[in-house]
C-alpha cells in the first residue's frame, strides 16, 4: 500500500486542481453590532440581518461595491423594457441551492411573488412598489423569466441586488441558499456561524470553486470598545465600520490595518420641527418654518470644525442630501456652505430678529432659545450638538442640548412631535434616489421635518414630490439625474435638513486577510467575501 | 475621632475648598472650546489636558466636583424628608397606615431604579437651561431615592410609637400631629441624620451613572458622570492616564464619606 500512497495523493491533488477544487482557507471572524432579527432575506430591515443576507443570499445581479456598476449574478444577462416596467432575465443553468434543490426560473417567480405580497410587509419589496397591483411573472423556460411590474420602476436592475432568491421547493425554506455561505449555527446573543455553501455555483478565473474561506464566524458584540480590543488581540479579522479615534490609534501602529476609503454615503444632519400641530410655542414654529432662519442657522455652523475636531479629519463637510461618494447622483454644481456668523446674523436681522445684550430676539421680543435633541451614547452627535451650541451662541442664539435614550427620542420624533430640533444621522445603503423616496415624498411617514402631510404644505415640497415621482418613472438615466439634481438644489435652498458632515468610510482589516479592498458601500470590508483568503 | 476619619474629613474639606475656588484656579471656564487643542495632553495651559472638543479638563473637574458636592446633599435632604414623612409617620401611626406605606415602598423598590430614572428624565420638558437640568437631575434622584430610608424610618417610627415617653405624653393629653412633631420626630433625629449622610455618596454615584449614560446634567455643564464618560474608550485610557483623574477623585470622595459616616452607619443599624 505504501508504495502507491504518494503517487495516489499527488494524483488526487492534481485531479482536484483540474476539476476546480476549492481553495480552502480558514475562518474569517468579525462582529455584528446587534442580534440578527431574521434569516428570511425578504424581511430584512436591520444591519445584522442584512449582513447575513449579503453573505448567504444568491442574487440575480450584483452591484459591484467597488466600481458601483451592476454585474451579472445568477442571471447571465437581462433586458429592461423601454417603459422600465418589464425585466427579462436569462439564468445560469446547472445551479443548485445549498441543500441540493435545483435552481430555476420557478424559484425567481416564487421569490418575486413572496416579495411583493403586501401581507409580508417587506421593506425590500417597497423599493419595487412604484404603483398599485402585483407584478406578473412569465416563465419562458427553466432559465428565462420575465417580470412585469404594474408601473415603471426606476433603476429596475439594480434593485435586484437586494433580492436573495428563495427556493420554491426546498423543505428548508429560507435556509436553502444560493450564496457563497450558508447558516450553519446560531447561538442567540453569542454568534452566527456561516459555512461554505458546497453547491455554490461560482468559480474564480482559474476555475477554482468559490468561496475561498471555509467559514465565517459572526460574533454578536454591540460594544465597540470590546470589538476594538478583540481586533487588537487578533481575535477578529476585521471591523467593518471604525470610529475615528480608533482609526487613528490603529493607523499609528506599524501594520497597515486601518483603511480610510474616503467619504461614505452616510451623513449627519439636523432639522427643525415644522409640524403644524407640534406642541411647541407658535412663535417657535414660525422661526422653524422660515427657510431664511434655517439657512442662517446652517450658515452659522462651522462644519470644518465638526469634521476636524469631532471626526479627527475623517469626514467632509456635507454639501447637500447626497454624498460626493455617490458619483453618479451627486449634484456637482452644489458648493459647500461657508461658515459665516456675520452673514447669518445679517440674514436673521432682515427677517426681523435683533441682538439685545448679546441675545437674539425676534420681532415680538422672544429670546431665540431652542433645544436640540440627539440620542445618548453617540459621542459624535453629543459633541457635534455641543459645538453647534457654541457656534450659535456667537450669534446670540441659546441652544439647550438634550440627550435622550433612543426609544424616547424616536417617540418624540415619530409619535408626539414634541421636539424643537433633532440631530441624527442617515445611513444610506444604496445609491439610487428611489431608496430615499420615503424621505422626500411629503406624504411619507419618514418625511422627518413634517411627516405624513395630506397635501404638500409648501410649493417647494410640491415641486419635490413631482420631481421624485418623475425620476422614479423615467427610464432615461439622464432625465432621472436632471430631476434629482433639482431636488438636491431645492434641499439646499430650503434647508429642511441642515446637512452637517459626510463621515469617511473607516475600517480595519487584519494583515492576515488577503484580497481585501475596502470600499464606501455597505458592506465595506467583506463585499467580496467569496474571494477573501486568510494567510 | 479616629485618625482615618480625621484624614477623610480633611480630604473632603480640601476637595470642597478647591471646587469653590474653581473661578480662580480655572478662569477659562468649563465651556470654552479651544478647538485647535482638542484632545490635547496636559500642558502649562491645560493642566489635565483638554477633552475631545477642546474644553479644559481641569476646569471641568473643578466645576463638576462643585455640582456633585453641592447637589448630592440637596438630593439627600429631599429624600430624607420624604422618607420621614412617608415612612416615619406611617410607622408611628401603625396599622393600616404602616401596611399601606410599606406596600408603596415595596412597589417603588421593586421598580428598576435606572429605568425609572431614564423614563422620568425622558418625560421632562426639553427646553430647560443646563443649570435647571442639574437641579432637575438631583430633584429626580431625591424624589425617587427615599424608599430605602423610608423602610428604616418606618421601623423606627413603629418602635417609638410604643416607647414609654410617648405613652406618658399621651397620658398627659398630647395627641395626633402635636405628639408626632414634638415627641416622636426629634427622637428620630439620629436615624434621620444617619440616613441623610449615607445617601450623599449614593446620590453622587447615581448622578455619575446617569451622566455616563448621557442622561444627567445638560451640556455644557460638567459633572462627574459626564467626565467619567471619557473612560469609555478603554483602548486609549492606558495612554492617557490623566483621564482617570475624575474617577480617582470620585473614589476618594465617596471613600472619605464612608469613613466619616462609619459612626453614623452604626446608629442607623
Amino acid at each position: 500500500m505504501m508504495r502507491f500512497g504518494k503517487p495516489i495523493a499527488v494524483a488526487a491533488f492534481c485531479l482536484a486542481a483540474l476539476t476546480g477544487g476549492a481553495l480552502a482557507q480558514g475562518q474569517l471572524r468579525f462582529c455584528l453590532r446587534s442580534e440578527p432579527k431574521t434569516f428570511d432575506p425578504l424581511k430584512v430591515e436591520d444591519d445584522a440581518s442584512m449582513a447575513i443576507r449579503y453573505l448567504t443570499g444568491g442574487v440575480l445581479v450584483r452591484l459591484n461595491r467597488q466600481t458601483q456598476a451592476v454585474e451579472p449574478g445568477l442571471a447571465t444577462s437581462w433586458k429592461i423594457s423601454k417603459d422600465s416596467r418589464q425585466i427579462t432575465f436569462k439564468l445560469h443553468s446547472g445551479v443548485s441551492f445549498s441543500d441540493g434543490t435545483p435552481f430555476s426560473a420557478e424559484d425567481v417567480a416564487y421569490t418575486v411573488q413572496q416579495l411583493m405580497d403586501p401581507a409580508l410587509h417587506s421593506a425590500t419589496g417597497d423599493t419595487f412598489r412604484s404603483g398599485t397591483g402585483k407584478p406578473e411573472t412569465k416563465i419562458t423556460s427553466p432559465t428565462e423569466i420575465s417580470i412585469t411590474f404594474p408601473a415603471p420602476v426606476a433603476g429596475l436592475d439594480r434593485q435586484f441586488d437586494q433580492v436573495a432568491i428563495l427556493s420554491a421547493h426546498s423543505p428548508k425554506k429560507e435556509m436553502a441558499v444560493l450564496g457563497p455561505f450558508m447558516v450553519a449555527d446560531y447561538k442567540p446573543g453569542a454568534a452566527v456561524l456561516l459555512k461554505r455553501n458546497p453547491n455554490y455555483w461560482k468559480t474564480d478565473e482559474q476555475g477554482r470553486k468559490l468561496p475561498y474561506l471555509d467559514s465565517i464566524q459572526l460574533d454578536i458584540q454591540p460594544n465597540r470598545d470590546v470589538e476594538m480590543l478583540r481586533f487588537k488581540r487578533n481575535e477578529i479579522d476585521l471591523i467593518n465600520t471604525l470610529d475615528s479615534e480608533y482609526f487613528d490609534k490603529l493607523a499609528s501602529g506599524s501594520q497597515n490595518v486601518a483603511h480610510d476609503a474616503g467619504p461614505s454615503l452616510d451623513s449627519e444632519q439636523m432639522w427643525f420641527n415644522e409640524v403644524a400641530k407640534a406642541p411647541i410655542p407658535e412663535y417657535k414654529k414660525k422661526w422653524f418654518r422660515s427657510a431664511t432662519f434655517r439657512r442662517a442657522i446652517s450658515q452659522a455652523i462651522n462644519r470644518n470644525d465638526l469634521t476636524r475636531v469631532v471626526f479627527r479629519g475623517h469626514a467632509q463637510p456635507a454639501v447637500g442630501p447626497v454624498s460626493p461618494a455617490n458619483k453618479f447622483w451627486f449634484n456637482s454644481k452644489l458648493k459647500p456652505e461657508v461658515c459665516s456668523p456675520d452673514a447669518a446674523l445679517k440674514a436673521l436681522q432682515k427677517e426681523g430678529f435683533h441682538l439685545e445684550n448679546g441675545t437674539l430676539k425676534d420681532m415680538q421680543g422672544n429670546e431665540v432659545v431652542f433645544s436640540i435633541i440627539t440620542n445618548s451614547g453617540n459621542k459624535y452627535r453629543e459633541h457635534m450638538a455641543t459645538m453647534i451650541q457654541e457656534d450659535l451662541q456667537k450669534i446670540g442664539i441659546h441652544v439647550n442640548v438634550v440627550t435622550l435614550d433612543f426609544p424616547s427620542l424616536l417617540e418624540r420624533m415619530t409619535q408626539t412631535s414634541d421636539y424643537e430640533a433633532i440631530l441624527l444621522g442617515l445611513t444610506n445603503t444604496g445609491l439610487d434616489p428611489n431608496e430615499v423616496m420615503n424621505v422626500w415624498l411629503s406624504s411619507s411617514e419618514n418625511h422627518q421635518w413634517n411627516p405624513s402631510e395630506k397635501t404638500p404644505e409648501t410649493p417647494w415640497e410640491a415641486e419635490v414630490d413631482n420631481l421624485m415621482r418623475a425620476q422614479a418613472s423615467a427610464a432615461d438615466p439622464k432625465k432621472r439625474k436632471e430631476s434629482f439634481d433639482r431636488v438636491q438644489e431645492i434641499a439646499v435652498e430650503q434647508a429642511p435638513f441642515i446637512y452637517l458632515v459626510n463621515r469617511n468610510a473607516l475600517s480595519a482589516i487584519s494583515a492576515n486577510v488577503q484580497n481585501a479592498s475596502p470600499v464606501i458601500l455597505v458592506p465595506q470590508t467583506y463585499w467580496n467575501a467569496e474571494r477573501l483568503l486568510l494567510k | 475621632m479616629s485618625f482615618w476619619r480625621r484624614v477623610a474629613c480633611a480630604v473632603l474639606l480640601l476637595v470642597l475648598a478647591i471646587s469653590l475656588a474653581a473661578n480662580w484656579l480655572a478662569p477659562a471656564g468649563y465651556a470654552k472650546q479651544d478647538r485647535e487643542a482638542a484632545g490635547a495632553p496636559p500642558s502649562h495651559a491645560h493642566w489635565l489636558g483638554t477633552d475631545e472638543i477642546g474644553r479644559d479638563r481641569f476646569a471641568r473637574v473643578l466645576y463638576g466636583t462643585r455640582i456633585s458636592l453641592f447637589l448630592a446633599p440637596a438630593a439627600a435632604l429631599i429624600s430624607t424628608l420624604l422618607a420621614a414623612l412617608v415612612g416615619g409617620l406611617a410607622g408611628y401611626l401603625g396599622g393600616t397606615w404602616a401596611r399601606a406605606a410599606m406596600t408603596v415602598i415595596d412597589l417603588f423598590l421593586s421598580l428598576p431604579w435606572l429605568f425609572l430614572l431614564i423614563t422620568v428624565r425622558a418625560l421632562l420638558p426639553l427646553n430647560v437651561s443646563p443649570a435647571f437640568s442639574v437641579l432637575v437631575t438631583f430633584l429626580i434622584l431625591g424624589l425617587l431615592g427615599w424608599t430605602a430610608a423610608a423602610r428604616v424610618l418606618c421601623a423606627t417610627g413603629s418602635s417609638l410609637r410604643n416607647a414609654d415617653f410617648v405613652w406618658q405624653a399621651r397620658a398627659s393629653g398630647i395627641r395626633g400631629t402635636r405628639l408626632f412633631w414634638i415627641h416622636v420626630l426629634p427622637n428620630m433625629k439620629p436615624v434621620l441624620y444617619a440616613q441623610f449622610w449615607i445617601s450623599i455618596p449614593a446620590f453622587i454615584l447615581s448622578e455619575a451613572n446617569l451622566g455616563i449614560l448621557g442622561l444627567g446634567v445638560a451640556e455644557p455643564l460638567p459633572s462627574w458622570g459626564s467626565l467619567l464618560k471619557e473612560l469609555e474608550g478603554l483602548v486609549s485610557v492606558g495612554e492617557e492616564p490623566w483621564k482617570f483623574v475624575p474617577l480617582v477623585l470620585l473614589v476618594v470622595v465617596v471613600t472619605s464619606f464612608q469613613l466619616v459616616l462609619s459612626k453614623q452607619d452604626e446608629v442607623a443599624a
